[in-house]
């Protein structure tokens, strides 16, 4: 197994969809086929024209806002006195996280195909929340399916999705997170594709829509490359890109244009959800060793058991609590390339409050994960290494979490 | 040895009617009650489907999830169901059982042992709701030369051209899925309508027999009697459940339903 060069890694994949030969492909109903194959042909069209790239480009930067900042954490470099720490504010996008991404470029592919109702899954409910702003933005019907426990947990961004109009529809089998939320928004399309286009809210699901996905969040680590080599005049030898890791989207999209680099120079550091503490379940199916199973219509590392039923998952942060992951990253995991941890939600509260106390930055639960182990790191490095973690969601959404686990206003 | 499945045809069509096909879901909502449902309803049915529950099916209306859900939180697991296969076949009636679910559950049991353990349960066919053609080719091949017939899948939204390349590619019996939706949806298109699409597969390869599944309940069944075997699914799972909500024996229950749909085509 091993990875090309110049060639995206989105575009690494054989005739059936598979990545190193194993991780994704399209295992769907036949029902589904047709309307795959038809996304799969526009998009690849579509990619290729320009005046689509021109229009994509135009609302990247004046609808999302491109370029978000990449900035200094001076107070927290000084305080962990090691490594300097830098962030990448994905989360000054519109509506505060990079989900607008993928939402705008599916709102754009929906409209040219002449759909005219759009419909997604989310966990932390910011990929509904995005989906339901682009689709309110090109005049589409919007639904978003939601698991009934996320829907508790992360009020702020369900009350964003009802004003822009977009119907929420609770899920209330299994466990009610995210993973029940994209089974069901995946039979709904099976019964309404003739009609509807669906948006996967990552870089999961059937290999067009981690195509798609990493496509659209690829903007991240444009912008980045260019903000490096501006701010340090050329690509400094020791970088650390950190990130968390949920379904990956973000991950990808900070990552892809340094994915040629060597290792010894950009080290590229996923963080998963370890759930709390003392809980044997967590959603870190790449750092705590799951089978490779399909799940979602795409072949990759799943928290499973033995008869390939999939386990609860369990994390402080919805938008990380799933049981599969992105077939793009455990190609990854598997060709060495990138290297997979966990931080528990201690640890990500934990690095919340530091970053909080002494930046400017109000980074969301998701990555507060990938704070955390910027944290652990920084002080054993030299400050001749430049650690960038992606702070790709706000806290706006968590008010009520971290109210109740740390008696914070926010 | 003729085939037992193509025999369930031939017998069917030498009375004039479809092949009448039911589809439970092993352990639901015990392991032995599910035995004892296809016990009763044998002697009326010709072909059992016979589903392995997942908790995290793609293409399954509520109907079947709720039994497949009720299976699994009775303790299922994958060697019951071959095990209530294996009962079942040794019982008076049996009929030919094919199994059918999503495909991690057999990844994970590995392909080919799970090849063999159907061979030595008595399992004759399988159905893989999302492992579609051409993915499935390989599979499908391991399935022929242990003499289980593969069950291909057609829809609605399945081209001409895709249609004569997963006949040509199809074992004996091809399944028909009635329209766009999950199992269990209210049939939103004409019976009319079906079975001119029906027809279309036949005239393709006219030997291969064809059934029709989803959305067929006994007010819908007798209206599609015309093809070569109808499969009832949800409306079983639903008559467990109500069953079960109004303290009755679903065994009963289910072999009066089943009762009634042959009824409907005979």
């Amino acid at each position: 197994m091993k990875l090309k060069k110049n060639i995206p890694l989105i575009d690494q994949h054989d005739k059936f969809g598979f990545w190193g030969g194993k991780f994704g492909g399209s295992y769907i109903p036949e029902t589904l086929k047709k309307p795959v194959d038809d996304l799969t042909k526009e998009f690849s069209k579509l990619r290729k024209n320009k005046s689509f790239i021109k229009k994509r480009d135009f609302y990247f930067n004046n609808y999302i806002g491109a370029p978000t900042r990449f900035i200094k954490l001076e107070n927290l470099s000084k305080h962990l006195g090691g490594a300097q720490i830098w962030a990448k504010v994905v989360s000054d996008a519109n509506g505060g996280a990079h989900k607008i991404y993928n939402a705008t470029v599916h709102a754009l592919l929906c409209k040219s195909m002449g759909k005219k109702y759009i419909v997604g899954d989310t966990g932390a409910g910011y990929a509904g929340k995005m989906l339901s702003m682009a689709a309110k933005k090109f005049g589409l019907k919007c639904k978003i399916f939601m698991g009934a426990k996320d829907i508790k947990r992360q009020k702020p961004n369900c009350d964003a999705m009802k004003k822009n109009g977009a119907e929420i529809v609770p899920v209330t089998t299994g466990s009610q997170t995210l993973v029940d939320a994209v089974s069901e928004c995946m039979r709904y399309w099976v019964s309404n594709c003739d009609t509807t286009h669906m948006c996967v809210g990552s870089t999961v699901g059937p290999n067009i829509f981690v195509k798609i996905c990493g496509w659209s969040t690829a903007q991240i680590s444009r912008e980045l490359k260019k903000q490096i080599k501006i701010q340090f005049k050329k690509i400094p030898k020791k970088i650390k890109l950190i990130n968390c890791v949920g379904g990956g989207s973000s991950a990808y999209g900070f990552w892809s244009e340094f994915i040629d680099f060597p290792k010894s120079q950009i080290e590229l550091i996923g963080v998963e959800a370890g759930g709390p503490k003392n809980s044997k379940l967590h959603a870190a199916p790449l750092s705590r060793g799951a089978k490779l199973g399909v799940l979602h219509g795409a072949a990759s590392y799943v928290c499973q058991n033995n008869d390939g039923q999939i386990n609860e998952t369990e994390s402080i942060s919805a938008g990380l609590d799933y049981p599969g992951v992105s077939p793009i990253h455990c190609f990854l995991k598997d060709t060495k390339r990138a290297r997979y941890t966990y931080a528990t939600d201690e640890d990500a509260l934990n690095a919340y409050k530091l970053v909080t106390k002494f930046e400017k930055l109000n980074p969301s639960l998701e990555p507060s994960h990938a704070f955390a182990e910027a944290i652990r790191i920084a002080p054993r490095l030299n400050k001749d290494t430049v650690i960038i973690v992606n702070s790709c969601g706000d806290a706006k959404k968590d008010r009520d979490i971290l109210k109740k686990r740390l008696g914070k206003r926010i | 040895m003729i085939d037992p499945i193509k025999l369930a045809f031939k017998n069917a069509k030498e009375k004039k009617r479809p092949a009448l096909l039911t589809y439970t879901v092993a352990g639901d909502n015990t392991k032995k009650k599910s035995l004892q449902i296809l016990k009763s309803i044998s002697k009326y049915v010709d072909i059992c489907e016979i589903g392995f529950p997942h908790n995290t099916p793609i293409a399954d209306g509520g109907q079947i999830q709720t039994s497949a859900y009720r299976a699994l939180k009775n303790g299922l697991k994958i060697s019951d169901v071959f095990q209530i296969v294996k009962d079942f076949k040794k019982s008076k009636n049996s009929k030919p059982v094919i199994l059918m679910g999503y495909y991690n559950m057999i990844y994970q049991y590995g392909k080919n042992n799970f090849i063999n353990k159907c061979k030595t349960s008595g399992v004759n066919g399988l159905i893989v709701v999302d492992l579609p053609w051409p993915e499935n080719k390989g599979f499908a091949k391991k399935c022929k030369s242990k003499a289980i017939s593969f069950v291909q899948l057609l829809s609605p939204t399945t081209s001409k051209e895709r249609l004569k390349k997963i006949i040509k590619d199809s074992h004996d019996m091809i399944y028909y899925i009635s329209m766009l939706s999950t199992t269990g949806g209210k049939l939103k298109v004409s019976p009319k309508q079906i079975l001119n699409n029906y027809s279309k597969i036949k005239k393709i390869d006219p030997k291969k027999n064809c059934v029709i599944g989803f959305g067929i309940t006994e007010k819908t069944i007798a209206n599609l009697r015309s093809a070569d075997g109808l499969v009832v699914g949800s409306a079983i799972c639903k008559e467990i459940t109500r069953s079960l909500n109004n303290r009755q024996n679903p065994v009963t229950n289910v072999s009066k339903l089943v009762a009634k749909l042959k009824n409907k085509i005979s």
